[in-house]
């Protein structure tokens, strides 16, 4: 399939999803579900890939700035707006879209292959609508707390960077953190990163639904999944950065 | 009774899958499509519940013209059927019950324990109340296929589709697989279609069979006539069957 065949049926599948679910119920149940799966579960590796980052970038910051001229707030100045601006909302969601995008790849292409999703078609449920609705909304629902837990976690990292090595001293990361706060870059940060929990996980959900074959064809679309909403996401990402902060 | 009328269905290639099929599958009976892996079997169940569009002809559910309908028509159409799929297509994250229970959740008004007891009441059924609380990826393949056929007749279906119930079974699995079809479509009166390359069950629950060759209507009759059809790809299909040569090692033992 070319390009533009996969953007037709990708909007065709986003208009079969993208409706009323048949039963409120059923989808707050999927929808929970959901939550505890591709939220919960993701926790973890957020705020442990986060302070590790938050510490690497307070180093290398502070090696950058080396220099005596410069402030010594500078650095951590620029630990929280590289955390704010792009790591906590465009990095962690290309990590996610490797966790969060094969899971969701894979399950629906199981599902596809061993005809459950036809048995939900035949009985008369629309199961874009059933299966892929309730990952979307709760992957969007719960991606601004994951990055929130990320800045703080990675702005952690910093400090404990300054607290127990002579890199940086502690005085200098907590004024350099706070000084010059922009709340849009949260809001930013916010918007940017539900923008790419729709990406993931539409597009997950797009090339787990359209398996044809068999187990190996599960983990290639799997594979393709992640790789082209990686792609998307920065792609995306420039555009976004143009159209909200300049 | 579902009628089929001049049906015929090709896909993006453009070879006739199916090629003007014209069938009757009667109620309260068990209706078989027989014929070679590739023949078409699946397509033409696919195509008379409207998973595939056909590219001509009308198929009609008592009088209700399926290929007639839009897609909201469809969809309650749909909610009369019951259907088996070839893998069983139990849903591995919920239990034998939810399984069963999932089309009441679903569909039904009822309370959570009434629909428990109906979902209970449909496994006792087929046999399967040990292993309500078991997940599909436990227990065997006969016993899926049993939680599948309960998960089709929770609603009361007035049609039963089954695609190749007896595939991955034993042969002593697949005959009490088949008994069990037969069973439910006699008592509650469905009409049932079963898709299948088993002579076995042709030989036992072939009320009505239609053998399908190459995309075309090759024969219609019953388990009775099937032996004399004067259909020469009919017979190479029976003559290649296992229980074909049972019967025929088991005549020239006789005769020794
Ligand atoms: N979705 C599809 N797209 C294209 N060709 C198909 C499709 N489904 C089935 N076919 C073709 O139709 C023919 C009949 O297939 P099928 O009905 O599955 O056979 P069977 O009798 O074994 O069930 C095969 O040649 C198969 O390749
Ligand atoms: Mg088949």
């Amino acid at each position: 399939m070319n390009i533009i065949e996969h953007v037709g049926s990708f909007t065709k599948l986003m208009k079969l999803t993208l409706t009323i679910p048949d039963r409120w119920s059923m989808f707050g149940r999927q929808y929970l579900r959901e939550i505890m799966k591709l939220g919960i579960d993701s926790v973890f590796i957020d705020i442990i890939i986060s302070l590790f980052i938050g510490m690497a970038i307070t180093i290398q910051m502070k090696l950058n700035m080396s220099n005596p001229v410069l402030p010594g707030y500078l650095t951590g100045l620029a630990v929280r707006d590289t955390l704010l601006l792009e790591f906590s909302p465009t990095i962690l969601c290309l990590i996610l879209a490797g966790k969060v995008g094969s899971n969701i790849a894979s399950e629906i292409g199981t599902m596809r292959i061993t005809e459950q999703i036809d048995a939900i078609d035949i009985m008369g449920i629309n199961s874009a609508n059933y299966l892929i609705l309730p990952k979307i909304t709760a992957f969007i629902s719960v991606i601004p707390s994951l990055v929130i837990i990320s800045i703080f976690s990675g702005i952690l990292g910093g400090y404990g960077v300054a607290e127990f090595t002579d890199t940086i001293t502690v005085t200098e990361y907590t004024q350099g953190i706070q000084y010059s706060f922009v709340p849009f870059y949260v809001t930013y940060a916010i918007i940017k990163s539900m923008v790419f929990a729709f990406i993931i996980s539409s597009v997950a959900s797009y090339y787990g639904y359209t398996v044809k074959g068999g187990a190996l064809e599960v983990g290639k679309n799997s594979t393709k999944a992640v790789v082209n909403s990686s792609i998307i996401i920065l792609g995306s990402n420039f555009m976004l950065t143009k159209l909200l902060l300049t | 009774m579902i009628e089929v009328k001049d049906v015929s269905k090709s896909f993006h290639d453009g070879v006739k899958v199916l090629d003007n099929i014209n069938t009757v599958f009667e109620t309260g009976k068990t209706n078989l499509i027989i014929g070679q892996s590739g023949s078409g079997k699946t397509v033409l169940m696919k195509s008379t519940v409207g998973i595939h569009k056909v590219d001509q002809g009308h198929i009609l559910y008592d009088g209700r013209d399926i290929t007639q309908m839009n897609d909201h028509q469809i969809k309650m159409m749909h909610r009369e059927i019951g259907m088996l799929f070839q893998g069983s297509a139990l849903f591995d994250s919920m239990t034998v019950l939810e399984n069963v229970m999932f089309p009441l959740d679903m569909f039904s008004d009822m309370n959570t324990e009434q629909k428990r007891a109906r979902a209970i009441e449909c496994l006792e059924r087929v046999d399967l109340k040990r292993a309500i609380d078991l997940f599909p990826a436990e227990i065997s393949g006969g016993m899926q296929k049993r939680a599948a056929i309960a998960r089709a007749i929770v609603l009361n279906p007035k049609y039963l589709f089954c695609d190749e119930p007896n595939s991955g079974l034993d042969p002593k699995t697949s005959l009490m697989i088949d008994r069990l079809i037969q069973e439910i479509t006699h008592e509650f009166n469905i009409t049932t279609i079963i898709n299948t390359h088993d002579m076995n069950s042709v030989m036992e629950i072939g009320e009505n069979i239609v053998f399908i060759y190459k995309g075309q209507k090759g024969w219609q009759g019953n388990k009775d006539q099937v032996y004399d059809t004067g259909c020469k790809p009919l017979e190479d299909l029976i003559f290649a069957s296992e229980l074909y040569k049972k019967i025929k090692k088991a005549h020239f033992t006789l005769k020794e």
